[in-house]
């Protein structure tokens, strides 16, 4: 993991988001796009019928979150990354819509790994369970679409200096797999 | 015989709800510290630092540890010498309704699994377990368990000659399997014997055990520190970006069981060892 960290700015734009490499810690500030479950199978679902999404992808940074409620007088509750994994079959379809990242936890599968190097887009991760840590950087908390789902509404986050890691870079580069292999002390 | 009202239930199990989802156990964080200072990843360090800051920041602001408020897994151990005045199970749903609605905690329950998955909205009902022990007193201990990590839990039916070494696959496997999702380090529980639900409900008592706690047979604790030496091999480290540290600790519970079965459970829970008790 590199020591020092990039201050970068959301929506990505190409440039930035091929200038992201495997390993580097990143600062966002900008605004990125509150997704999860309910909401990547309503985008889905909406794609298919032949419908415009409710909110433009194109450059977006999608954050696999469905926070805690708000207490009185703060933006958001706590905001911790989801797995990732459970978006895996929608995402595809949602970086071919312009999507330019993604944040959350965990592993993705090959079929995302591809999209994300034929289109330009990383991948990066923000801490699991440290949800009252990043929420400090959330400044807004605006419902842009399904409001009916809750904490799984579509959302704009206004963010400054939200901490991140990239994962996995346009380029295939796997942070998961570099970072583990010098500390593997077992035949697996 | 003695009674108790279960109004006194309804803000016992309020509170142990907010309690749990802001305030990780000392135990918990100390032991992060242990490892902290053992772990050899400069960059795994790091990210440990952020855990212990965030466990500091939902401590002093009462807020959630983690987002993911979880399903509110409650086990009761009951006296056979209390009477309970009103309905005891209302009483805990009621209470996780208040803790949930009242301490800004997330709702993540849906009523009906597979059809219509619609939010109950207030995280009720609560996974409860009861237990009929003897005495006049009712110690309830509340866990609420997040997704990541229960859902990369897992059981199995092992055969008596599978053994020693097949426990050890077997929990070695679902570590991997879980990776970085379980938001690791984790603490592992490990249900072995009994039959396929009893070996799951004592994967889940090993999770929530303290922490510094091990097996009282010596083999059994043998085993635990076996299992942890492993897993920590593995190289997976915090948040799966590499390190020595993939899990905290590993525990160890077991049950008689049948002449052919050997039945083991793996409990994952994410580094938000959560959990609360209190005896009324």
């Amino acid at each position: 993991m590199s020591s020092e960290k990039k201050h970068i700015q959301a929506p990505f734009d190409d440039i930035t988001a091929r200038s992201l490499k495997a390993g580097d810690q990143v600062l966002i500030s900008g605004t990125i796009i509150a997704a999860r479950d309910a909401a990547h199978k309503r985008m889905t679902e909406a794609l298919d019928r032949g419908e415009k999404l409710p909110v433009d992808l194109k450059n977006a940074v999608i954050y696999y979150v469905g926070p805690s409620p708000a207490k009185p007088n703060t933006p958001i509750g706590s905001a911790g990354p989801t797995t990732s994994g459970r978006m895996d079959s929608y995402t595809p379809k949602l970086i071919e819509q312009g999507l330019k990242g993604m944040i959350g936890k965990g592993y993705r599968k090959e079929e995302v790994v591809d999209a994300m190097k034929k289109h330009g887009v990383p991948y990066l991760v923000a801490i699991g369970g440290a949800g009252a840590l990043i929420a400090k950087s959330i400044k807004k908390y605006t419902v842009l679409a399904y409001e009916d789902l809750g904490a799984e509404a579509i959302a704009a986050l206004e963010v400054e200096n939200f901490p991140a890691i990239v994962a996995i870079d346009c380029e295939g580069n796997n942070y998961y797999e570099q970072g583990q292999a010098p500390y593997r002390k077992t035949s697996l | 015989m003695k009674e108790l009202d279960a109004n006194i239930i309804i803000k016992a199990v309020k509170k142990l709800c907010i309690d749990a989802c802001c305030h990780l156990p000392s135990d918990v964080y100390q032991k992060m510290s242990d490892c902290k200072e053992l772990e050899e990843s400069p960059s795994a360090k790091i990210i440990l630092s952020d855990i212990m800051e965030n466990a500091q920041i939902a401590h002093n602001e009462e807020v959630p540890i983690c987002q993911d408020t979880g399903l509110t897994v409650v086990f009761v151990e009951i006296g056979q010498d209390l009477h309970i005045t009103g309905n005891l199970e209302e009483a805990i749903n009621e209470g996780v309704r208040q803790g949930y609605t009242d301490g800004y905690l997330r709702k993540s329950m849906v009523f009906e699994p597979l059809f219509e998955r619609k939010n109950t909205k207030d995280n009720s009902p609560a996974i409860i377990h009861y237990k009929l022990v003897q005495g006049d007193k009712i110690n309830i201990k509340l866990a609420p368990k997040g997704a990541g990590s229960e859902n990369k839990s897992t059981v199995k039916m092992l055969i008596p000659a599978d053994g020693i070494e097949g426990v050890k696959k077997f929990v070695l496997e679902t570590v991997l399997a879980a990776g970085p999702n379980s938001c690791p380090p984790l603490v592992v529980g490990v249900g072995i014997g009994g039959s396929m639900e009893m070996a799951a409900l004592n994967s889940k008592k090993a999770c929530i055990r303290d922490i510094e706690t091990k097996n009282a047979d010596p083999r059994y604790a043998q085993l635990e520190e076996e299992l942890l030496l492993m897993i920590n091999k593995t190289g997976i480290g915090p948040q799966g970006l590499g390190g020595t540290t993939t899990a905290l600790k590993v525990h160890v519970e077991w049950y008689p069981t049948h002449i052919a079965m050997l039945p083991v459970a793996v409990n994952i829970n994410c580094h938000a060892a959560r959990h609360a008790h209190i005896e009324l």
